[in-house]
């Protein structure tokens, strides 16, 4: 009793092979009816074994297959399987054909039985060659697929971090510039704090200034009150003598009340002098170089430093020195600013020789001496001091702001650190320091005449 | 006539004790000499042999401050030395201890009292 094999592994194959690829290429919609194929199948060549039922089964068989084979090569989403539907494509017509030449004419069949079997032999031929050659295909195809959705599975892993990524950039961003603002803040606080700094020190060396001022001031003033309250005994006199006849007594009397206006004259413009001193120092520098007199600007931060010192420590006393050259003449600098530089290393100096004078040493008499000198295209000033000397340790640090040696709330550091700016950037100068241990310390300053 | 030296650094100083003293001059009571120096105040005292009788010394002058000069004078004049009053605009008690320690006559502070330096003087002298 023979079973018809061939048609169920056809069915097998075509539906396994459908439902393989509808799978992969998400055809949900076909998973059901393949599904019932399969089933089908199995119930077909079940009920063909259990009733014997071969010769009417067999063409039910062909039904089947060819309905599934026309199936299969009408839809378009099954192209691609076309070739491999077409492998058993000579397969059923043959076999239909040999059926129905066994039934139609026996004679016939029988005659030409073994071409039948050659004809069949060559579709199972045909079969397996197309099968084997699709399979590779296939294969490489799967491979290409595989591929693919790996490809597309890194783009896919690549963009998620690419968003991700943008994210983050967009987060450090808004970070840094929140960070930019905030330096920016910082940076203007900074500022505004700095140009305090710098009011305070120009305010702190204006203490220093103070009773120096005050002890000059003084003096003219005891000459202009002495000498007023002397005319007014003078034109009592004058009077006196004028009412007794005597006129050249009188004019003699006279003659002196002019003097004596004059030295109140001459006494009130030097106090005037000093005030007008004292308030150009303290005014905010106009940053604009005039024609100055750089000797009579030494001269005069020299008495006010010295004297500033003496009023605060009564004890106090230092032989001045100086030693100026007449022959700088006017020189073009920021009156203000140099005064400033020049009041400052005098402080240090008083400072310094003060503090060696503590010591007791014997002999020992503190010097502070001021030299300025003419050179081919410069002027050199030199504030020189007989004190301890810089120690070698903070000899780098001096001119950095907010150093200091002295004790807390006697100096702000920033001294030497705004004079070394003042000679150097404000003025393309140099401010040089030479100092012995023990022996003193020398500033060299050096204003370019052409600047 | 006996002499009172004044030592000052400023010049004008000498213009304005000849009008101050103007009638104690003229009547011959006072005579004044000045010295612009503690220097020159040491030459005048060594040229006019114990000529001056009073010395009025500034304190505070440039080179020789008026505490040396009044040293020096106590040290070499001793008898008679002559009188010294120091004038000083630093009103403080260090430089008046230390003129009395060097045996200063009286301490006087700018600005100066010409009335009551008058009686000074004139009792002084007497």
């Amino acid at each position: 009793m023979p079973l018809s094999f061939a048609p169920l592994v056809v069915s097998l194959v075509l539906a396994d092979k459908i439902r393989k690829y509808a799978r992969v290429n998400s055809l949900q919609q076909w998973e059901k009816p393949l599904k019932y194929a399969l089933v089908f199948s199995v119930f077909l060549i079940s009920t063909e074994a259990v009733l014997s039922a071969y010769s009417i089964t067999k063409w039910i068989w062909h039904v089947y297959l060819i309905a599934m084979i026309a199936f299969s090569l009408k839809q378009k989403e099954l192209r691609t399987l076309r070739m491999f539907v077409l492998a058993f494509v000579p397969f059923e017509i043959v076999s239909l054909i040999t059926d129905l030449a066994e039934v139609i004419n026996v004679d016939f069949f029988s005659a030409n039985e073994t071409y039948f079997k050659n004809a069949m032999s060559l579709t199972y031929i045909w079969m397996v060659a197309i099968l084997f050659s699709q399979n590779r295909q296939f294969k490489v195809a799967e491979k290409e697929r595989i591929k693919r959705q790996q490809e597309d599975e890194l783009n896919k892993a690549i963009a998620i971090r690419k968003v991700e990524l943008e994210g983050l950039v967009a987060e450090r961003t808004a970070e840094l510039t929140l960070q930019k603002e905030e330096l920016e803040l910082t940076l203007d606080e900074l500022r505004s704090t700095q140009s305090q700094l710098i009011q305070a020190e120009k305010m702190a060396s204006l203490g220093e200034l103070t009773a120096g001022i005050a002890h000059e001031i003084q003096n003219p003033l005891n000459f202009v009150n002495n000498f007023s309250e002397v005319s007014k005994e003078l034109l009592d006199e004058m009077m006196a003598e004028l009412d007794k006849g005597n006129s050249n007594d009188a004019k003699e009397i006279a003659s002196d009340i002019i003097q004596n206006l004059e030295k109140i004259n001459h006494h009130g413009k030097r106090a005037d002098a000093i005030v007008k001193g004292m308030l150009q120092h303290s005014r905010s520098s106009s940053g604009q170089k005039e024609p100055t007199d750089v000797n009579a600007l030494a001269d005069e931060f020299l008495r006010l430093a010295y004297h500033g010192l003496r009023a605060k420590d009564k004890s106090f006393n230092a032989t001045l020195k100086t030693d100026l050259d007449a022959n700088i003449g006017i020189i073009k600098v920021i009156p203000q600013d140099i005064g400033r530089v020049i009041l400052n290393l005098l402080t240090n100096a008083f400072y310094a020789v003060n503090e060696k004078k503590k010591l007791n040493i014997a002999g020992y008499e503190p010097l502070v001496s001021i030299r300025t000198k003419r050179q081919e295209n410069k002027v050199e000033i030199d504030v020189s001091d007989n004190g301890n000397g810089i120690p070698q340790k903070v000899i780098d640090k001096i001119f950095q702001p907010f150093f200091t040696t002295k004790p807390t709330g006697e100096g702000t550091g920033l001294g030497l650190s705004l004079s070394y700016d003042i000679i150097v950037k404000g003025h393309s100068g140099e401010l040089r320091v030479e100092t012995h241990e023990g022996e003193g310390t020398v500033f060299h300053i050096k204003l370019p005449i052409n600047a | 006539m006996e002499k009172i030296l004044v030592v000052d650094d400023e010049r004008d100083i000498q213009a304005l004790f000849e009008q101050r003293f103007r009638k104690e001059i003229k009547n011959g009571e006072l005579e004044f000499v000045f010295a612009f120096s503690g220097e020159e105040a040491i030459t005048y005292m060594k040229d006019h042999d114990q000529e001056a009788v009073l010395i009025l010394s500034d304190i505070n002058m440039p080179g020789m401050s008026g505490l040396e000069l009044l040293r020096r004078i106590k040290e070499k004049y001793e008898v008679p030395p002559p009188l010294v009053m120091m004038i000083t605009a630093y009103g403080d008690t260090e430089n008046y201890s230390l003129a009395m320690q060097l045996g200063a006559d009286d301490f006087l502070t700018k600005p100066v009292d010409f009335t009551a330096l008058k009686e000074k003087l004139k009792a002084k002298l007497v």
